[in-house]
């Protein structure tokens, strides 16, 4: 699915990244662990193609493309979707016709036919379901107005109507109360398959009781300092992440 | 693959092309040049007009000829020079055409090229159009059934011959000609427009559409347009106008009065599309225009504008709220780009009780435009308990543009609620990186948000005219993918 292999990056001179390596498989979900300001977001927007981080290093390859030769449109149209930590409001354009432009343009990019309106609409009500999302907040404004737990969701529905290979969910937990974060994992659980992937990126242990990761990895200091199981996870709850920075330094 | 950033848009909007450049061969005939007491009797009595009419016209050129033009706008152009003005151009023919299929093919290609086909029109929303090609109305549609309702819907010099009381009685009275520099030089030369009377408690069961264009070279457009509607009726009102390319500097400057009368309601709605000019700033419309509309109790009077054209923009549609409980309301979008300037708003002056306003102002700022907002909340003594409520948005494109608001709020009452709001953003990169994200390529994003900025003043069109808003701003804002 996607092969990053030793990648170093920076923004605005200042090295973020230094020399990540991960391969995640088809069929697989990875959670990715580690403390503030470790450069996980980093990693996440530099997988989408935010352009303010400079490569200096490395490559990636996402089923088979040179992902860091693509736009950030031909990243998604290959299936390619990331789960924003801080989602977006634009004022003024529903949800709905954003998400209808979105499968559109991929559609396009395919060389596919547009999405029937009726087509469109029956998938909506199927996909709101899964995350038990208002069928109200479909009709309003992209995030507009949205609580916290609506934003988060919300990135769970344009998940689940998107249909992605591999989705990077960055923090998608964080600020949930405990309902929301059940919702938001059986959405990820509902939509998982052989064919697709997730990498999913948190501070905390308590989504992994819900979503049950193949691997852990702890980002410290630009890199994937340690990998496990979802025991590790556990282990990093009780003890924090300091015996893992002395543990880098010792190493 | 080149990251979008504000500076590339601006590069891309700089490449745009107008859309509608190109120049019917519909012969012309025009008068000599030039402007002074004679032309304007050429004029008056090349449309056979009534007397009183001609001694409006003198009577308002005299007024003319002392005032000087207003600079306090936010603008800066070279100022036209009124004697190389041809005041009359009307296609050759000049017979009236009786049904639809009479009207000249060439016109007609004209008007698809306008972007809205108005046989589409015709035929998908029942738009009755009024199209005036270089100040002459040549088409009308759907006068009989409108006739059946008593609705006058026809050009004003029709109407000056029809219906001759009816335009002494309310010509003038809600901008007279005394009111400004170009409301004077209008009321001297006007050539022709539209006129609409809607009788007493008829709902005008259709939108009424007038398409101006300039075609001609070296003409300037003066029409007028006079809507009445009468006790307890409702109107809707479209206005649509392009202009071919040329170098020179055409000027438009029209007059709209409205009036509507005890518990009427008038809906004027505008698509304004004029040249601006090209990328360096030549040519161009100079678009000079006063708009005003009456309320008499209970009535309410809406404007929506969505402007991206013209390269010099002076316009103040406003409303008098003279009766208790009267309406107005005001929704624009103004999109400037490249070096045009734009200097909108409006006023909205409370006179009676309980009167209430609003005023949502959206201006879209690219290249090196400029584009100001500026309007007058007026509340007088005895406007108790009046109401306003304002707000302003300006969205920046480039570094390099310019936003500007000028809100003047004059209170006389204590008793009146005044609210205003104004922000301006720049388009946001999480914004387009959001979208991009999802698939979706820039161009459409950049559409989509602009779209979604102006949503409160689209929504206020009628849906067709919406949809060819929208368009608009899609090709005002094409262009942007590298
Ligand atoms: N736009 C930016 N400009 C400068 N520094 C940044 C920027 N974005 C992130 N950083 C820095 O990069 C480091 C990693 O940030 P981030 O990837 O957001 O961490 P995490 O998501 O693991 O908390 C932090 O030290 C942060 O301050
Ligand atoms: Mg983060």
């Amino acid at each position: 699915m996607i092969e990053i292999k030793n990648l170093h990056a920076n923004i605005e001179g200042k090295e973020i990244l230094k020399g990540l390596t991960l391969t995640v498989n088809a069929g697989e979900v990875h959670a990715i662990m580690g403390p503030n300001g470790a450069g996980k977001s980093t990693l996440a927007s530099i997988l989408a193609g935010r352009e303010e981080y400079e490569i200096t290093k490395g490559e990636v390859t996402f089923e088979g493309a040179d992902l860091l030769e693509l736009s950030t449109e031909e990243r998604a149209h290959l299936g390619l979707f990331l789960a924003f930590q801080y989602p977006v409001e634009i004022p003024g354009v529903s949800n709905v016709n954003f998400l209808r432009t979105a499968i559109n343009e991929t559609r396009d990019a395919k060389g596919e036919d547009p999405i029937s309106a009726k087509e469109f609409m029956a998938m909506v009500r199927e996909k709101s379901k899964i995350v038990e999302l208002d069928s109200k907040l479909a009709s309003r404004s992209v995030n507009e107005g949205f609580s916290g737990g609506e934003k988060k969701r919300n990135e769970i529905f344009q998940m689940a109507m998107l249909n992605p290979k591999l989705a990077v969910l960055d923090e998608t937990d964080s600020g949930l109360d405990i309902d929301a974060l059940r919702i938001v994992a059986k959405g990820v659980n509902t939509l998982k398959s052989a064919d697709n992937a997730s990498i999913v990126i948190t501070h905390y242990q308590r989504l992994l009781d819900y979503i049950v990761p193949d691997f852990v990895h702890v980002l410290h200091d630009g890199k994937i300092v340690k990998t496990g199981n979802k025991d590790l996870a556990l282990e990093l709850e009780e003890k924090g992440y300091d015996w893992i920075k002395e543990e880098t330094q010792v190493g | 693959m080149g990251q979008y950033t504000e500076n590339e848009l601006a590069k891309d909007l700089e490449n745009q092309d107008y859309k509608f450049g190109f120049v019917t061969d519909v012969e012309t005939e025009t008068i000599p040049v030039g402007l002074n007491e004679d032309i304007i009797r050429l004029i008056s009595s090349k449309k056979e007009e009534p007397e009183w009419l001609l001694e409006y016209r003198l009577n308002a050129f005299k007024t003319w000829l002392t005032m000087s033009e207003p600079n306090w706008a936010h603008v800066r152009y070279k100022k036209p020079e009124f004697e190389k003005i041809t005041y009359y151009a009307a296609p050759k023919q000049t017979k009236k055409y009786e049904s639809w299929d009479d009207v000249d093919p060439e016109m007609k290609e004209t008007m698809a090229k306008l972007g809205i086909s108005l046989e589409e029109q015709k035929r998908l929303t029942g738009v009755a159009v009024d199209f005036v090609m270089d100040s002459v109305s040549v088409a009308t549609s759907f006068k009989s059934k409108l006739k059946e309702l008593g609705i006058i819907f026809c050009s004003f010099s029709e109407a000056v011959q029809e219906y001759p009381e009816l335009v002494r009685e309310h010509m003038g009275t809600i901008v007279p000609h005394t009111d400004n520099f170009y409301a004077a030089l209008n009321a001297a030369v006007f050539t022709d427009g539209s006129f609409c009377y809607i009788p007493k408690g008829v709902r005008c069961p259709m939108e009424l559409s007038t398409y101006f264009r300039i075609n001609a070279g070296g003409t300037g457009q003066f029409e007028r347009t006079l809507v009445v509607a009468d006790e307890g009726s409702y109107v809707s009102y479209l206005e649509g106008c392009t202009a071919p390319q040329r170098d020179e500097n055409q000027l438009h400057a029209a007059v709209v009065e409205l009036k509507a009368l005890k518990d009427a309601e008038i809906k004027y709605s505008t698509v304004q599309n004029w040249y601006p000019g090209d990328k360096n700033g030549v040519g161009g419309v100079f678009n000079f225009v006063t708009k005003r509309g009456l309320c008499e109790a209970n009535a309410k009077i809406s404007w929506t504008q969505v402007e991206t054209g013209s390269a010099v923009t002076w316009k103040y549609p406003s409303c008098i709220l003279k009766g208790d409980h009267s309406v107005g309301e005001f929704y624009s979008v103004a999109v400037t780009n490249n070096h045009q300037q734009a200097d909108t708003g409006t006023k909205m002056i409370h006179l009676g009780k309980h009167t209430k306003s609003t005023i949502i102002s959206k201006g879209i700022s690219a290249g090196d435009s400029q584009n100001s907002y500026r309007g007058l909340v007026q509340i007088h003594k005895n406007a108790h308990k009046s109401r306003n409520f304002s707000q302003c948005d300006s969205l920046l494109m480039t570094d390099h543009c310019g936003a500007h608001t000028f809100p003047y709020i004059e209170c006389q009452n204590p008793s009146a609620q005044i609210e205003h709001e104004a922000t301006t953003s720049k388009i946001g990169e999480d914004q387009l990186f959001y979208c991009k994200q999802r698939g979706i390529s820039e161009e459409k994003a950049i559409s989509l948000i602009v779209n979604g900025y102006c949503k409160e003043v689209l929504n206020q069109l009628p849906m067709e005219f919406a949809v060819e808003a929208q368009k608009l701003l899609a090709i005002s804002l094409e262009g942007s993918v590298g």
